[in-house]
């Protein structure tokens, strides 16, 4: 027997309570560290999610926002000519310096590298942007430089930029030709697709 | 930080002067997944700082100061596992320097704190499916040991 519709509801409103109630049981611990008695573990975890909500607050909204102008600007042509399939090894290069020119967790390269993946840009292109933005951002190497020398950044620096190449290439032959991945994550009011009549 | 808010200021703003639908398209799309991923991305994050509350810097310092095989694999699990910004990253990393963390240790912290992310997989398997997320982390874990060992062989 399947779920009757209330019961599909109901699962699918505890779902997505779930989060916010994350977000509130942090909350509670943070104020009663505050307020009643000291808890460090509260305060530590009400301080953790500031952090992050601020991080997520600077960064996101924006990077969606120049991903949804990339969407309607550029054409799916100009991309598939210089990162698609068929491209060479100066692909290599462009997706390098997209990638180290950002700042921000690596979650927010997510977004950018979809929608390069939906414009026709190779699998492996796609995944040694991820790895430069995660591996080589500019904007933090000179925070590595100031706390673990020059040498250390220098050298993990210059050994990692092969490794995720090779890494990107091992991936996009392990994964079939054909491979696809979920449609973009507005697909939930996306035109016919369970769009709210 | 800043670039990127002006750089998406300048980048509507120009987009608006040459076509205001097509602007309007944009930049609606781009929240909606931004909207779309937010309970994901609320969940990470609040348990990620429920997790980083429980663990003390002490604990950390007392696993990964040091040299080894013990502090050499505590050090990649911790790194991947662990979802740290990077200014709050590099210190601890010099903190674990300063207590005797040899060079393979902070090279498998760093690398694998960058390039694998188990706590992110659930936002990464929403944008690329479980195939191409639990793979890239797989390999990307493969490759910093990678990494740490031939920048251990180099930095001695």
């Amino acid at each position: 027997m399947t779920m009757g519709p209330a019961a599909k509801r109901a699962l699918k409103a505890v779902k997505a309570a779930v989060p916010w109630a994350l977000v509130a049981l942090i909350v509670a611990l943070w104020a009663y560290d505050r307020f009643i008695a000291p808890f460090a573990f509260g305060r530590q975890a009400g301080a953790g999610l500031w952090s992050f909500t601020l991080e997520m607050a600077a960064f996101l909204p924006a990077m969606f926002m120049l991903v949804g102008l990339f969407d309607v600007w550029v054409p799916r042509s100009f991309v598939e000519r210089h990162v698609g399939r068929d491209s060479g090894p100066l692909a290599i290069l462009w997706m390098v310096l997209l990638g180290t020119l950002q700042a921000g967790p690596l979650y927010g390269a997510f977004p950018v590298a979809v929608a390069l993946w939906h414009k026709g840009t190779a699998p492996r292109n796609v995944f040694i942007y991820l790895g430069a933005f995660s591996a080589l951002k500019i904007p933090m190497l000179t925070f590595e430089v100031a706390f673990l020398g020059w040498q250390f950044s220098l050298v993990r620096t210059a050994v990692t930029l092969p490794v995720f190449i090779a890494l990107a290439y091992l991936l996009e032959r392990l994964l079939p030709a054909d491979v696809t991945i979920p449609e973009a994550q507005d697909d939930r009011a996306g035109p016919g697709q369970r769009a709210p009549s | 930080m800043q670039i990127l808010l002006v750089i998406t200021a300048l980048a509507v703003m120009a987009s608006l002067i040459a076509d205001r639908r097509k602007t309007l398209m944009g930049v609606r799309r781009g929240l909606r997944m931004f909207v779309n991923l937010l309970p994901t991305l609320v969940v990470v994050l609040a348990a990620v700082s429920l997790l980083m509350a429980a663990v003390h810097p002490a604990t950390l310092e007392h696993w990964l100061g040091g040299g080894g095989p013990v502090p050499f694999l505590a050090a990649l699990i911790v790194g991947s596992i662990a979802l740290i910004p990077g200014f709050v990253a590099f210190p601890l990393a010099g903190v674990l320097k300063d207590h005797g963390a040899t060079t393979a240790v902070l090279a498998a912290f760093i690398t694998t704190l960058l390039m694998v992310g188990v706590v992110t997989l659930p936002i990464e398997i929403r944008f690329f499916g479980r195939r191409i997320a639990v793979w890239r982390n797989l390999l990307a874990f493969g490759g910093a040991v990678v990494v740490a060992l031939v920048m251990t062989a180099i930095l001695r």
